[in-house]
């Protein structure tokens, strides 16, 4: 689909990791027949012990292994017995080449599998009790899977490092790494943004940021997507569910909260749900169980989003095209992922320009709050707390950025992930999937299902499209794309290209008629738009955009900075792969299908706001400062001061 | 003449480059044929025969293949590398040279321990020189169809980068971490492609096969260990040095021939290798016995085995690469056995416990360092057992006194 994804990827632990091949090993495609415990299984050549334990549904037990990673085979916990072989071998990393002979648990295995376990239990410094992943935590499940019932190294009795608190996002605490290098190898290779890395060696060895300095002083871009694959918690989201209560406990405060698509879709796998299984309405009557005055639908904004960053594409399209502005770039870039946002920041300052300059809908719908909906009710905006539940680690970044004040106040107060709403929920003694549901909170109110997709890689360029063919061509989405759905652009391809033909146009609505008299500029027009997600891709659509390639052509790219879009947050519920990624995706496009209203522009509730609030129309004065913002050229070199 | 050199060594009877002309007086097919009829296995100690190496990498096809010379002498109690690097480099290019044209490779590779860093100048004069005489650069020894040229990198002081795969990242540029294997270097190597990564001794004796022949290689040694090796000779014994014997001799004749005959015991092959007792010194320095990479220290009667065993774990607590678990952390376990052995508060339960941790280690860890650096401690546990146990701490035998 794309011209730019067949590069190579990840600079680092490719080689150090590669399964391959060998080139004798005879044709592509050839089969070979390993024979695991007693059972015969045909794979492909090449394919590792684990793969093929797995075909035959026999368990070996992994720590460093992830199924969104290149294999390490570092940690040596999914050691098996290879016929033939002197020492024992790591089932992730050994490709089966020939037809092998493997004993998963034998006597040697298994003391060879326990000693790894009180080896690196001998090494974990902190009480299950009192640890974000207490229960969900791979260390802990290996060691009852082994039996450990003493420390047989011993136990660190102090502390080696400090805390390192110095993010809004992530925190850090290297006393609980095990050095599986999961992060590293999803900072370096899977994200290619690079902040962590093994530094020392031997027992000295820890993961560290450039000099070991605080991880609020490098270039980390919040994406939280190490959180999701450290198998214990070393790693984890800043939580401020403390304050929050406080906040709820303040009956001088009004307490809202507002819920993004991604988390609704995934709060069921912390309840023991399988991934996939939304619960939207259920969260809303437990949220106002715990306390929350009101409970919003951050879709609403995602609403916004959308005028306002169609609205502002037409115009830089039109500067363009029209009036042959040259200072005028393009392709547009989406804005709504803040790590995206730090990415481009750091990584590419220089092209800032092409960002929308529209907030993310999490940002304008705390503005609104302490705007809009503090008017209406009639609350003075200082005593309002604004919580925002999302899927994502860097949105505790973004609401603290200093420009994000533009209601006069801090615009969100707190940003929560999925984990910490799931926290608050089983503290206010609520079994989520047991309870009835209830709908969200006017004036807010009325969602659409382009909102919903937002949490989907893909998702904010189908609303986009959804709207703006709709504006322009004055004809139903649907005479163009079954049901509305716009299949080219979704999926889980890193890098997605779409051209959208504009056969003809309509008139043009009155919303957008302070700006365009006509759209006979782009009768006939082509549309191309890109789509792609994890910040590795993101790399990859810039280079080719600096390179001339097919991306430079496009008017419009959406990016996010997660593998997945939001639905793979760095807030999500751990743990994430592929599948459960995809699971997510699937509640998430059933729930727009079974919305009445499902493109942004019809959501009364939009029309409602500009006709009474924001009366200068997208992209106006008004929105302009409530609802557009400004960038930081950081650069990758910080200096602290 | 070296002073480190203490009997006549056959690299100095050797005319340098003749090893070579008469090679590339030969295919390449067969080249690697006389390699295999001379029985020659690595020197760095793991003896993986040359020849099955120099086949799979011929084999490999590649658009570039690459020679490694390891010269990352790192193992304490070694330094017989040292002395044939700067006596008798010529071999060792040489050695280098015939691999390359076997094989098939372009680019040779010296990957020089940074210790060694005095004896580049020298090296690079070598290389300048050979350069001249047209033995390396386009069409060497006057063959059309065979370029190459040898540079020099260095280490940076790891001794983990003299594992072949962590030498390879370490030259790529990376941490200096051992790989995943398979696949192996032959197949996958520097910058991904085919290389042959070699020690400088067997380099230098493949010049010597080709000088000599293949059958005087072979005549020397055991069935299975053929031909001469350079011991590097230390510790408590009257003449330490570089020896050459040949492969097969016994620990006592070895030791006679240094000066040390009332050794309690005898580390072989370095901190990695194993403790020796007197009572096995009949035993022989061989592949199918006692392999090593030619480290031979010397232990005297008035050592003291805990000592001995501490002074190697640290080393190995030290220089493990953090990798893999049992690496990075049973060596100080083990360590950290050793001085409840020195303060007598180790129990023979606890003890058993770190010696069954030792054998995880020689079966689970990444590469051989892990896998041979319990081997010291197993193999003094093993036979000095009554001298280890029951020490009495230091404050409760002075309150004795």
């Amino acid at each position: 689909m794309s011209d730019c994804k067949e590069e190579p990827r990840a600079p680092r632990s490719t080689w150090i990791s590669q399964v391959k091949t060998p080139a004798d090993a005879g044709a592509i495609g050839a089969t070979v027949t390993a024979n695991i415990d007693g059972q015969d299984v045909k794979v492909p050549m090449g394919t590792t012990i684990l793969e093929a334990a797995v075909k035959l549904g026999i368990r070996i037990p992994t720590l460093c292994n992830h199924a969104d990673l290149c294999v390490a085979g570092v940690c040596r916990v999914c050691v098996v017995d290879v016929e033939g072989q002197r020492t024992l071998q790591v089932a992730c990393a050994y490709p089966i080449a020939q037809p092998i002979k493997v004993r998963t648990h034998t006597a040697k295995v298994r003391n060879a599998r326990r000693h790894v376990i009180d080896l690196i239990l001998s090494d974990h410094y902190g009480e299950c009790y009192c640890c974000a992943r207490n229960n969900n935590c791979e260390l802990q499940s290996l060691a009852k899977e082994y039996g450990v019932d003493f420390y047989r190294f011993g136990h660190p009795d102090k502390a080696k490092y400090e805390v390192d608190r110095s993010s809004y996002a992530v925190l850090r605490d290297m006393n609980k790494c095990v050095l599986c290098r999961r992060c590293v190898r999803t900072c370096i290779d899977l994200q290619e943004v690079g902040v962590l890395e093994v530094a020392h060696r031997s027992h000295k060895s820890k993961v560290e940021t450039f000099m070991d300095k605080p991880l609020g002083e490098v270039i980390c871009i919040n994406c939280g997507q190490c959180i999701n694959r450290c198998p214990t918690g070393a790693l984890r989201a800043n939580d401020p569910t403390y304050e929050v209560w406080a906040a709820i406990d303040d009956p001088t405060k009004h307490v809202v909260i507002q819920t993004a698509p991604s988390p609704r879709s995934a709060i069921g796998e912390c309840f023991g749900l399988p991934p996939g299984t939304p619960m939207t309405y259920q969260m809303n009557t437990a949220l106002r169980y715990c306390g929350f005055d009101k409970v919003f639908d951050t879709n609403f904004t995602a609403d916004l989003t959308i005028l306002e960053e169609g609205t502002e594409l037409l115009l830089r399209l039109k500067k363009a095209l029209v009036d042959g502005d040259k200072s005028v770039k393009l392709p547009q870039f989406t804005s709504c992922s803040p790590g995206w946002v730090k990415y481009i920041e750091h990584f590419h300052p220089d092209m800032l320009d092409h960002l929308s300059t529209a907030k993310s809908p999490q940002q304008m719908f705390g503005t609104l709050i302490k705007t809009y909906y503090a008017k209406l009710n009639n609350i003075d905006p200082a005593n309002i707390v604004s919580v925002a539940v999302m899927p994502c680690s860097a949105k505790k970044f973004e609401c603290n950025r200093p420009e994000m004040t533009s209601s006069g106040y801090k615009d969100v107060d707190f940003g929560l992930t999925c984990r910490e709403t799931a926290q608050m929920i089983s503290e206010a003694g609520i079994h989520l999937p047991d309870i009835p549901k209830s709908d969200f909170d006017d004036p807010f109110g009325t969602a659409t299902g382009s909102g919903v997709i937002f949490g989907a890689t893909g998702g904010v360029m189908e609303s986009a499209l959804r709207t703006v063919i709709e504006l322009v061509t004055g004809k139903k989405v649907e005479q163009f794309y079954d049901h509305a759905d716009i299949v080219p652009i979704r999926g889980f391809d890193g890098v997605r290209y779409a051209e959208i033909q504009i056969p003809d146009v309509g008139p043009v609505p009155d919303l957008l008629k302070r700006y365009f008299n006509d759209w006979n500029w782009l009768k006939g027009a082509t549309v191309k738009v890109g789509v792609c997600h994890g910040t590795a891709n993101a790399k990859r659509v810039l280079e080719n955009i600096r390179a001339g390639g097919k991306f430079a052509e496009c008017h419009f790219i959406e990016f996010m900075a997660c593998p997945g879009g939001c639905l793979g947050g760095g807030g999500q519920p751990i743990p994430t792969s592929p599948e459960i990624r995809k699971a997510r995706a699937n509640a998430i496009y059933s729930e727009d299908s079974a919305y009445k209203v499902r493109k942004s522009h019809d959501n009364p509730a939009i029309w409602d706001i500009y006709n009474k609030f924001l009366t200068d129309g997208p992209c106006g004065h008004i929105s302009h400062k409530l609802l557009h913002t400004h960038y930081t050229a950081r650069g990758k070199y910080i200096i602290v001061v | 003449m070296n002073s480190s050199i203490k009997n006549a060594l056959t690299f100095s009877t050797v005319e340098p480059s003749g090893g070579l002309r008469a090679a590339m007086d030969k295919g390449r097919a067969e080249i690697i044929a006389e390699v295999r009829a001379s029985g020659i296995r690595g020197r760095g100690g793991a003896g993986f025969p040359t020849s099955v190496k120099w086949n799979l990498a011929a084999a490999a096809k590649s658009d570039r293949k690459f020679v490694v010379c390891n010269a990352d002498e790192g193992e304490p109690g070694t330094f017989k590398d040292r002395v044939i690097l700067s006596e008798y480099a010529g071999l060792v290019f040489d050695g280098m040279t015939i691999a390359a044209y076997a094989i098939g490779a372009t680019t040779g590779i010296l990957y020089l321990r940074a210790e060694y860093t005095y004896l580049r100048e020298h090296l690079e004069k070598v290389l300048a020189e050979r350069r001249a005489k047209g033995l390396l650069g386009q069409g060497v020894c006057g063959k059309d169809d065979f370029e190459l040229d040898i540079q020099i990198r260095m280490g940076a002081g790891a001794y983990i980068c003299g594992e072949e795969t962590a030498l390879i990242e370490s030259m790529e540029g990376q941490r200096g971490e051992p790989r995943n294997r398979p696949p192996f270097p032959v197949d996958t190597g520097f910058t991904g492609r085919p290389t042959a990564v070699n020690n400088v001794e067997t380099l230098a004796w493949v010049a010597c096969i080709f000088a000599r022949g293949a059958d005087w290689f072979k005549s020397v040694g055991t069935g299975k260990s053929a031909g001469l090796k350079l011991f590097s000779v230390s510790g408590d014994c009257k003449a330490p040095g570089v020896y050459e014997f040949p492969m097969g001799i016994t620990v006592a004749s070895l030791l006679e021939a240094v000066g040390g005959q009332d050794a309690k015991a005898v580390q072989i092959g370095g901190a990695s290798g194993y403790c020796v007792p007197a009572g096995e010194f009949t035993r022989t320095i061989a592949y199918e016995d006692i392999a090593t990479g030619g480290s031979i220290i010397v232990i005297g009667r008035e050592r003291d085995m805990l000592k001995v065993a501490e002074n190697f774990m640290e080393f190995f607590a030290d220089e493990s690469c953090g990798q893999c678990t049992p690496c990075r952390l049973g060596n100080g376990k083990l360590l950290e056995g050793i001085h409840l052995l020195q303060q007598g508060r180790c129990s023979m339960q606890y003890l058993r416990e770190l010696c069954s941790l030792g054998e995880t280690m020689q079966l689970a860890s990444k590469c051989g360092l892990g896998q041979s650096s319990p081997n010291a401690l197993l193999s003094i546990v093993k036979h000095f057992q009554s001298e280890i146990m029951g020490r009495i701490p230091a404050a409760a035998a002075a309150a004795r006194e």
